[in-house]
């Protein structure tokens, strides 16, 4: 039997000597009908390209398909030659015969068009339906992306919906004409963890419906998993092993396959928390941070003239405490409160209400000038392009003290070293560094000024999978060789779990549970710690299937005036401690 | 010397480049008096004489030699719009950086004067203010400062908004670096490219709007030359000495030419993204 679609030997180019730049080298595979391929690889691996490449996107890209051979068979049999089709034919082919999905559902929609006509456009192209008919096939479509209240949300444009809402759109819309082929590329690497799991459980559920071939681009091995039948595993432009999902998971057989298997932080419920500098029970330690009843608001106003109507309670009330030595990590979703949280902190926003304390380990003037440092989550954005590493490594100590001497050189030299950086990187700009370096970067001039504090934001987010594990490494050990405290803003479990020792999940703008690192991961008490918790995808968890769970995050617009209720907690054993749900 | 390397490079930049040099370089010479003739003495035997040997381009109405007043009016010229842009760039940059630093109000105030000054046509507003203040050279410099200014501001200001949003710049906030800090290393530094471009483009226009000045008798004074002044000269006299006209008219454009083709190749130049990845 035929596959629906065959690549051979792909080859893609990009510049103007697309054979020499060649970024794609060499890439086959075979795809059957119904039968779902992961193609899995870091940033600059290829993946991404050679999506793009079997619907021909990639000469809108700039890139250049250099050799090779792709055939899709078509609905009625045929075979249909990609690389020699006309652009014409191409446009019959896309949307029709092979949809996608991208990345960010946010910049894929046109914000100023309903959500409803964006849909009805793909009904109108490809089927020929107008005025009502269109409008209803797109509320069809709507309801088959499990988006509830159909019929009213085609008015809404996209800033009135959610991530994971937009992407149900986006969905929806590459699925409008039944193609047998759909692309995903990262469809869920923007959007939450619950998010995720939702938009990849309605991914699996639509495949089982309709019968149709995907494409699942991730970077991702834990994500496989649970929807793909066969996995490529890409690197530099080449496949370096591809296979049966079982034997890819279990067997690996390249190195490479085995190091994103081993080496990469993977989620273990708990089992993979770090066991050294735990609390002393007796011990009474001076507290590194102290935060106490922390509230930010943001008045709400309609206008300049008009008297503030209500408030976003981005920060509701959090208290924590944080040891030298130790890592509090803050986790929760996009909007729950926790960089707000780092921010306030920090005073780059002003708290409305709350007090914070630090302790100073060693009476000095820098010390005590900024002993709370930050470590920003892109390091391409967080080092300023124009000037070189010994500027930007010496500004905190203008800033404070004013003047650079031999002191500072020589704090400038070491820390380059102790972060494992070429000593000759001081006279270079940043643009040449990759980003695990520059991240490093980012470290060495946050540790500058000596601090007993350093909130990461996010630290790891933004770099490839094997360059987090040598990151989260390196911040382990100058941990250990400073006495950092760490407070660890982030998103992803998995991270979490290789460098908490105590762990705070926040919900709302509360802290809704707080406790040993451990504790919380294997036996979660709060029911959105459990969700969470539940969320995370993992290699052991194959093709389970989630319940889809559309309750949207709460509004934190509160009227004016409005007070939280105090929060009673309920004790699970040593530190560990739950919100009591109402 | 890379950025030089880099014009020579480029199709377009490699002649705006030796254009705007040639001119530079007439434009000294015409400054310090090193041109064939004097400018302004007064040769009365020889008037109107059409372009020979002695003189390359003619002779006008007062016998005094086309080529040498050009060479001075190329200077005149060149340094009014070096000063004019000079003051536009300067009170642009430090407008446009405070309306984007301290926001808000400031915001709002500056901006609004810039636009109501840019909804004045260049030349019109450039006569009104020297209308007011009288004619002459360092009136012409301020006048077209003040007309550029809300160009150079618009440039700063947008930039300098995304700029601070950066998270390079809250960083620098943590480490407690003063205000004067960020906005010189973190806010200026990055808008060198732009400004760079800016500049080239903006002398262009300034040249154009000095010889209109002069033209209309509002720039140079005679018996100094200027480019607008001798086109000026040269009007009742078009059909029996041509060459009046068409050498100071050709200077003009072929300047316009080279500093235009100049900016567009250093904006691609500077443009990271037009940048040429190192293969």
């Amino acid at each position: 039997m035929t596959p629906l679609l065959s690549v051979h030997d792909l080859r893609v180019g990009f510049g103007r000597k697309p054979q020499a730049n060649e970024v794609v080298r060499g890439v086959s595979f075979d795809l059957a009908d119904g039968e779902t391929l992961a193609i899995v690889g870091e940033s600059g691996s290829g993946k991404s390209v050679t999506a793009l490449s079997i619907n021909r996107l990639i000469d809108f890209g700039g890139g250049r398909i250099t050799g090779g051979a792709m055939t899709l068979k078509r609905a009625d049999g045929s075979l249909f030659d990609l690389m020699g089709a006309t652009e014409p034919q191409l446009t019959g082919i896309r949307g029709a015969e092979i949809g996608m999905i991208f990345q960010e559902p946010m910049t894929s929609l046109n914000p100023v068009l309903t959500i409803g006509s964006q849909i009805e456009e793909s009904f109108r192209l490809h089927r020929g339906l107008t005025g009502r008919q269109a409008t209803a096939a797109a509320k069809d479509a709507l309801d088959r992306v499990r988006i509830p209240d159909a019929a009213r949300r085609l008015k809404y444009t996209p800033n009135q919906l959610s991530g994971g809402m937009l992407q149900r759109v986006m969905i929806a819309i590459a699925l409008a004409c039944n193609p047998r082929l759909l692309i995903a590329d990262e469809p869920t690497t923007a959007l939450d963890v619950t998010v995720q799991a939702q938009i990849m459980a309605l991914l699996a559920e639509l495949k089982r419906e309709t019968g149709m071939s995907m494409i699942f681009i991730t970077h991702d091995i834990g994500l496989v998993a649970g929807i793909a039948d066969k996995v490529m595993v890409m690197q530099n432009g080449q496949a370096v092993e591809q296979g049966e999902l079982n034997q890819i998971l279990d067997r690996p057989r390249h190195p490479y396959t085995q190091h994103l298997l081993q080496d990469v932080p993977h989620f273990a419920n708990g089992s993979a928390a770090r066991v050294d500098g735990q609390r002393d029970k007796g011990e009474h330690m001076k507290p590194a941070l102290k935060v106490n009843g922390l509230v930010v608001r943001f008045p709400l106003k309609s206008n300049f003239f008009s008297r503030a109507s209500g408030a976003v309670h981005a920060v509701d009330g959090v208290d924590f405490d944080l040891m030298p030595g130790e890592t509090l990590a803050i986790v929760g979703e996009s909007g729950s409160g926790k960089s707000t949280t780092a921010k306030a902190v920090l005073g780059l926003v002003r708290s409305t209400r709350g007090s914070f304390s630090v302790g100073i380990r060693k009476a000095s003037a820098a010390q005590s000038a900024k002993p709370v440092q930050m470590v920003f989550q892109n390091p391409y954005a967080s080092l300023n392009p124009r000037l070189t590493i010994e500027s930007i490594l010496a500004e905190p100590v203008i800033a404070t003290s004013g003047r650079v001497d031999a002191g500072t050189r020589a704090r400038m030299a070491s820390l380059l070293e102790r972060v494992g950086l070429p000593a000759n990187s001081l006279q270079r700009y940043p643009h040449e560094f990759s980003g695990g370096q520059r991240q490093r970067l980012c470290i060495a001039r946050a540790l500058m000024l000596n601090p007993s504090v350093v909130v990461l934001d996010e630290a790891v987010s933004a770099l490839d999978v094997s360059v987090q594990a040598k990151v989260l490494e390196l911040l382990v050990d100058l941990q250990r060789e400073f006495g950092l405290a760490y407070l660890f803003i982030s998103h992803d479990m998995a991270v979490v779990e290789r460098i908490a020792h105590r762990i705070a999940v926040i919900y709302a703008g509360q802290i809704v549970e707080i406790g040993d690192a451990a504790s919380v991961l294997s036996m979660p008490k709060h029911s959105y710690t459990k969700k969470l918790i539940a969320a995370v995808p993992t290699i052991d968890r194959r093709r389970e299937h989630f319940e889809i769970d559309t309750r949207q995050v709460p509004s934190l617009v509160r009227p004016q005036g409005f007070e939280p209720a105090p929060a009673r907690w309920e004790q699970f054993g040593g530190d560990h401690k739950a919100r009591v749900e109402g | 010397m890379r950025i030089l390397r880099a014009i020579f490079g480029h199709g377009s930049g490699r002649i705006g480049g030796v254009i705007v040099g040639v001119y530079l370089l007439i434009a000294i010479l015409g400054l310090v008096g090193l041109t064939p003739h004097n400018p302004i003495t007064q040769f009365r035997i020889d008037r109107l004489h059409a372009p020979n040997g002695a003189y390359w381009m003619g002779t006008d109405l007062f016998g005094r030699d086309v080529a040498s007043r050009l060479m001075a009016g190329i200077g005149q010229s060149f340094t009014v719009a070096f000063f004019s842009v000079a003051f536009a760039a300067l009170a642009g940059t430090v407008l446009g950086l405070a309306a984007a630093w301290l926001g808000r109000r400031w915001d709002g105030v500056v901006m609004r004067i810039m636009d109501v000054l840019l909804a004045f046509p260049a030349i019109l507003l450039a006569l009104l203010i020297v209308t007011v203040a009288g004619p002459g050279t360092w009136t012409s410099v301020v006048a077209i400062g003040i007309v550029y200014t809300p160009i150079f501001t618009r440039v700063v200001r947008g930039p300098a908004l995304s700029l601070k949003a950066r998270e390079f710049v809250d960083a620098a906030r943590t480490f407690g670096s003063s205000s004067f800090y960020i906005v010189t290393r973190h806010l200026l530094l990055n808008l060198v490219a732009p400004l760079t471009v800016q500049v080239t483009l903006a002398l262009a226009w300034a040249l154009l709007t000095e010889a209109g000045l002069s033209f209309l008798g509002l720039g140079t004074q005679p018996p100094a030359a200027s480019l607008g002044l001798m086109l000026s000269d040269s009007r009742n006299l078009m059909e029996t000495a041509p060459w009046l006209m068409i050498f100071p008219g050709l200077t003009i454009m072929i300047s316009i030419l080279g500093f235009n083709l100049l900016g567009d190749a250093l904006r691609d130049i500077l443009d990271p993204r037009m940048r040429r990845a190192p293969a």
